[in-house]
């Protein structure tokens, strides 16, 4: 980074408006430049400065007191005449109705807590792919990996390491899925990466393999040894199932 | 009586930023009868659009009408203030703070600050006031000064150093003219 691009960074790492990635660069920028240190400490200083100078005006009691009975007066002069009135009751029954059907709508609609789990394994993969948050332990050695979820979950996850079968580890981190912490487990296929989440079971019912796809993702959900397993990737479905099948033995 | 309900709610809703609306139309107005004025008719405004209030940000929301008020108070009261307008091309947005001549932090006094905070153009002073004294996000002050989280930044950055030269200035003079 240079003192040309952090002219203006500077001022919003001052007001702590970067976020971490961005702080960090700044501040082993920082380090190395005493200019633009010293810059940062002066925003500050001004920062400061202001806040103990006591620079905010305050409203009088007197002028809040005229401001309420304004606001009063304004109430009391709104054209809510009796006729308003009248329509507004006849459109508030209406509503009723309305909403009541529409309930009934969308309690018979409502999209099965599969499909919800669904769309949170989606965006949670996006989001991975997109936020650079990929991996907390990047990491191939499985004996690695499992442990370092030691203390951050309740239960422990199974982690296979399936490099000789072209599925290299990447890593795993935290995800937070269906209500509770869940691992994530980062796999590798060529250029196409996979989010494998791991966590127990409501019911220790035995589901099929169910496959599905969902914003140009594949996804294939199933429960194995009290584990609740999802897999995604943008990786072609017969290579994916295969990966599964590696999973599952 | 619904009417005297929705007063109440509204106040509820709308009070609390009392002096955060004050403040800011203050600033701006730099004058305290017409603060008051401005401050109340934006209150007003407020509550007759206040059933198209969703909830959610309300010192944005309340806010926002605050700072179109005062604009428009400023066009019909003093529309040379707004033709002042801020010369873009005039100044580099970098930091060049770190001139150790100009290290102020420790020196400034609080009339100081006033006075050259007061003396910065418009456009420089309301993000300042809502940046330092309202300690508003960057995201807050762009949606009620409806800007750009870029420009609220580089607006910020140049309205420092503006501030930060107005300042040391005035301590010059305050050293020249001291009892030194």
């Amino acid at each position: 980074m240079t003192c040309q691009e952090t002219g203006l960074l500077i001022h919003a790492l001052a007001d702590g408006e970067l976020d971490l990635t961005k702080s960090l660069e700044m501040e082993a920028h920082l380090q190395d430049c005493p200019t633009c240190a010293l810059a940062r400490e002066e925003i500050r200083g001004l920062g400061y400065l202001m806040k103990d100078a006591s620079l905010r005006f305050t409203p009088s009691a007197s002028f809040e007191k005229r401001l309420r009975s304004a606001v009063r007066r304004e109430a009391k002069e709104k054209p809510l005449t009796q006729g308003w009135w009248r329509w507004a009751m006849a459109a508030a029954s209406l509503a009723v109705v309305v909403l009541a059907v529409w309930a009934v709508v969308v309690i018979l609609n409502r999209p099965s807590s599969d499909t919800l789990v669904a769309q949170e394994v989606v965006s949670s993969h996006v989001r991975s792919l997109m936020a650079q948050h990929l991996m907390d332990v990047p990491s191939s050695d499985q004996h690695t990996v499992k442990p370092w979820f030691d203390g951050k979950l309740d239960f422990s996850p199974p982690v296979k390491d399936l490099a000789p079968q072209g599925f290299e580890l990447k890593g795993g981190r935290l995800d937070y899925i269906d209500n509770r912490p869940v691992a994530a487990l980062v796999y590798q296929r060529r250029q196409h990466l996979i989010n494998v989440f791991v966590w127990p079971a409501k019911s220790s019912s035995k589901s099929t393999t169910q496959v599905s796809v969902s914003q140009g993702y594949n996804l294939i959900r199933w429960s194995n040894s009290g584990m609740e397993w999802w897999a995604i990737s943008d990786l072609n479905l017969a290579e994916l199932q295969q990966f599964v099948q590696l999973l599952q033995n | 009586m619904p009417e005297q309900r929705s007063a109440v709610r509204f106040e509820e809703v709308a009070l609390p930023h009392l002096p955060a609306a004050y403040n800011l139309a203050r600033w701006l107005v730099r004058n305290d009868q017409d603060a008051e004025d401005v401050v109340q008719e934006a209150y007003l405004r407020a509550f007759r659009f206040f059933e198209g209030y969703r909830g959610g940000e309300s010192r944005a929301w309340l806010l926002t009408i605050v700072r179109h008020t005062c604009y428009t108070w400023l066009q019909r009261n003093r529309a040379r203030e707004l033709t002042d307008s801020i010369d873009e091309s005039h100044e580099e947005a970098t930091a060049d703070f770190a001139n150790p001549e100009m290290r102020l932090a420790q020196e400034a006094d609080a009339q100081m600050v006033r006075a050259s905070l007061a003396e910065l153009p418009l456009e420089f002073r309301e993000v300042m006031v809502m940046r330092e004294l309202e300690e508003l996000s960057y995201k807050e002050i762009a949606t009620i000064a409806d800007l750009p989280i870029g420009t609220v930044m580089s607006r910020l950055a140049r309205g420092r150093k503006r501030l930060h030269s107005l300042l040391a200035a005035r301590m010059g003079v305050e050293t020249k003219g001291g009892t030194a």
